[in-house]
C-alpha cells in the first residue's frame, strides 16, 4: 500500500495583532495516509484541523516540516492535480449558477466539449443538485452549497479527496447521503481525508483516525485499536417492578412510570437481574451492552491534557 | 488557458454586478456638462465637448480601475472563494494575471462603449469624425492599465479602503510629478538635484499618457513621444505586476 499523503513534523505559527505576536498553531504534526482508506482527522474547534489542511493545499506555508502528496512536494502545483478539496463552510462565486460554477472549474481543469457537459451532469445528479442547477449560488442554502462544493471537489476525478467538516450544515438525510457518497468514493479506490469534530460521522465510516489537540497529534491509529470492544456496562430497562428490588444488583439511573433504567457493571449480575425479573413476572423492555465509543476516548483525552 | 478562464470569469462577475450600467452615468455626465459649459464659456463649443468627453472617459475608467481593482484579490480572500481555486493545480501567478487581465478586459469594453457614445455625440455636432481623438483615448486606456496594476498591487496586501487611498495618492502624485521635473531644471547641479532626480524616476509620471490638450487643440504630437510613453507604460505596468506577484506568491490565506 502506497502512501498518499505524508506530513513530517509540520510547524506553523501565525503573527497576529498590530504589534505582531507569534502564536504557534501546529506543533510538529506528523501522520501519513495509506492508499484507499478513509482517514478521520478529529479535534475540537480551534485545534488546528483547518490549518493543517491549508498547509497541505499550499494555501498557507508551514514554518518548517515536509508535506508530500503522492510522493510529490506539496509546494508544486502538480502535486494537487489528483486532489479534490471541499472547504469548511464553503463560499463560492455567488453570481454564478450551479451549472456555470461547475463549468468554470471544468474549464480550469482543461475539460471541454461533451466530456465537460457529461461530467457536470453526472456530478449534479450525484449530489442531488439537478433541480437547482440553473439557480444563482447566492440563492443556495448552506447545505446546498455544501453539495455543489462536493461536486466541485470531485470534478477532476481525484485520487485523494480532502473534506473539511463536510457534514456541517446538512440535515439528517443530507448527512446520510454524504456518508454514502464518501463510502462509495472508497469503493472506487479513492483515498479520503475527512476532518470533523462530529465523532459519530468519523466512527461510522473511518478506517483510521488521528486526534489533534492544541496543535499536537495526541493519538492515531486504526479505529479498532483505539476503541476496545470490552463491554463497559449494560443498560437494562425493566417494567413492572419497583427500583428497590434491584438495589443490590446495579444502580438505578432513572425511573418513570413503572419503568426503571438500570446500569449493571458485572456480567453475572446481568443474569441475576434477568432471572429476578422473570421470577417476579416483570418485563424486560430493553438490554443494551455499552462498549467504549470514540467519544469516551476523545473526552478522556481532552480532559487529560 | 487557465489565465483566460479566470479572466473571463472576472469579466462575468463585473457584468453580473451590473458595472456596465456606469455607461448611462457617463452619457448623462457628457451630455449635461458639455451643454452647460458651452453656455458658460465663450469660444468653440466642439472643443468643450471634446474636453469634457475625454476627461469623463478618463475619470470613469480611473474609478473603475481603482474601485474594482482594489477589491479584486481582497474579495476573493475575504469571501474564501480563493481556497477552492488555489487548491486546484493552479499557480498563484496564473490566478493573479487572470484577475488582472479580466479587469483590463472589463475596462477595455467599457472604454470602447464610452468612446462610441462620445463619437456619436461629437458626430451629431460636427457631422465629421475626428479620428485623432482615438489616439488620446488609446493613451488614456494605457494609463488605466497601469492604474489597474497599481490597485491590484495594493489589494494583495491591504484592505480595500487602504488600497483605495494608496491608489488615489498614486494617481495624484502621478499627475503632479511633472512639477518635480520643472523643479529639477531650476535647482543647481549638486546633491539636491540628484535626490530630486532619483525621486522623479521612482515616482510615476502619468502625464506621459495625457495627449488630451494636443488632440483637442490640434497640436502636433511627435511620434517619438508616443513611442516613449507607450514603452514607459509597458515597463511600469510590468514592474507593478511583478511586485504584486512577489507579494502574493508567499502570502498566507488564513
Amino acid at each position: 500500500m502506497g502512501k498518499v499523503l505524508e506530513l513530517e513534523k509540520v510547524y506553523k505559527s501565525y503573527k497576529l495583532g498590530f504589534i505582531p505576536k507569534k502564536k504557534l498553531v501546529l506543533k510538529g504534526i506528523s501522520f501519513s495516509i495509506n492508499e484507499g482508506e478513509i482517514f478521520g482527522y478529529l479535534g475540537p474547534n480551534g485545534a488546528g484541523k483547518t490549518t493543517t489542511i491549508k498547509c497541505i493545499l499550499n494555501l498557507i506555508f508551514p514554518d518548517s516540516g515536509k508535506i508530500t502528496i503522492f510522493g510529490e512536494d506539496s509546494l508544486k502545483p502538480r502535486a494537487r492535480e489528483k486532489v479534490g478539496f471541499l472547504p469548511e463552510n464553503p463560499y463560492f462565486y455567488d453570481y454564478l449558477t450551479g451549472r456555470e460554477f461547475l463549468a468554470f472549474y471544468a474549464d480550469l481543469l482543461g475539460l471541454h466539449g461533451k466530456a465537460k457537459e457529461d461530467k457536470i451532469g453526472y456530478f449534479l445528479k450525484l449530489v442531488g443538485m439537478e433541480r437547482a442547477a440553473d439557480l444563482q449560488l447566492r440563492k443556495y442554502s448552506r447545505g446546498m452549497l455544501q453539495r455543489i462544493g462536493l461536486a466541485q471537489a470531485l470534478l477532476n476525478d481525484p485520487a485523494l479527496v480532502i473534506l473539511d467538516e463536510p457534514m456541517g450544515g446538512l440535515d439528517p438525510i443530507g448527512r446520510k447521503e454524504f456518508r454514502d457518497i464518501i463510502v462509495n468514493l472508497k469503493k472506487e479506490g479513492k483515498t479520503v481525508f475527512l476532518s470533523s469534530h462530529i465523532l459519530q460521522d468519523i466512527e461510522m465510516i473511518c478506517d483510521r483516525v488521528a486526534i489533534i489537540l492544541a496543535g499536537e497529534i495526541i493519538n492515531q491509529g486504526y479505529l479498532g485499536d483505539l476503541i476496545s470492544e470490552k463491554v463497559l456496562y449494560t443498560e437494562i430497562i425493566v417494567a413492572g417492578l419497583p427500583p428497590s428490588e434491584f438495589s443490590r444488583l446495579g444502580e438505578s439511573v432513572t425511573s418513570s412510570g413503572d419503568r426503571v433504567l438500570l446500569r449493571v457493571y458485572e456480567q453475572e449480575k446481568v443474569d441475576q437481574v434477568i432471572s429476578l425479573v422473570l421470577q417476579k413476572k416483570g418485563k424486560i423492555v430493553s438490554l443494551i451492552p455499552r462498549t467504549e465509543t470514540l467519544e469516551d476516548i476523545f473526552v478522556s483525552m481532552v480532559r487529560n491534557q | 488557458m487557465k489565465i483566460t478562464t479566470i479572466a473571463l470569469n472576472t469579466f462575468k462577475e463585473a457584468k453580473r454586478d451590473r458595472v456596465l450600467y456606469l455607461l448611462f452615468f457617463f452619457v448623462a455626465v457628457c451630455l449635461i456638462f458639455s451643454r452647460f459649459l458651452a453656455l458658460l464659456t465663450v469660444g468653440d463649443r466642439v472643443k468643450i465637448i471634446k474636453d469634457v468627453g475625454l476627461a469623463s472617459i478618463s475619470l470613469f475608467g480611473m474609478l473603475m480601475a481603482i474601485l474594482m481593482g482594489t477589491g479584486l484579490v481582497y474579495k476573493e480572500i475575504d469571501k474564501k472563494t480563493i481556497f477552492t481555486l488555489l487548491a486546484k493545480p493552479i499557480h498563484r501567478v496564473e490566478f493573479l494575471l487572470g484577475k488582472y487581465l479580466g479587469l483590463v478586459l472589463t475596462i477595455f469594453i467599457m472604454t470602447v462603449l464610452m468612446t462610441a457614445v462620445f463619437l456619436l455625440i461629437l458626430f451629431l455636432h460636427t457631422f465629421t469624425i475626428d479620428w485623432k481623438i482615438l489616439l488620446a483615448i488609446l493613451y488614456i486606456f494605457f494609463e488605466l492599465c497601469l492604474m489597474t496594476a497599481v490597485a491590484l498591487l495594493f489589494s494583495t496586501f491591504s484592505s480595500p479602503i487602504l488600497a483605495t487611498l494608496f491608489s488615489l495618492a498614486f494617481y495624484l502624485i502621478g499627475h503632479l510629478s511633472w512639477s518635480l521635473e520643472m523643479l529639477i531644471k531650476k535647482v543647481k547641479a549638486g546633491a539636491g538635484r540628484v535626490v530630486l532626480q532619483a525621486l522623479y524616476i521612482v515616482l510615476p509620471d502619468l502625464e506621459n499618457f495625457n495627449f488630451k490638450t494636443e488632440v483637442v487643440h490640434n497640436l502636433p504630437i511627435p511620434t517619438s513621444l508616443l513611442g516613449i510613453s507607450f514603452l514607459y507604460g509597458v515597463v511600469y505596468t510590468a514592474f507593478l505586476l511583478l511586485l504584486a506577484m512577489l507579494v502574493f506568491r508567499r502570502r498566507d490565506f488564513i
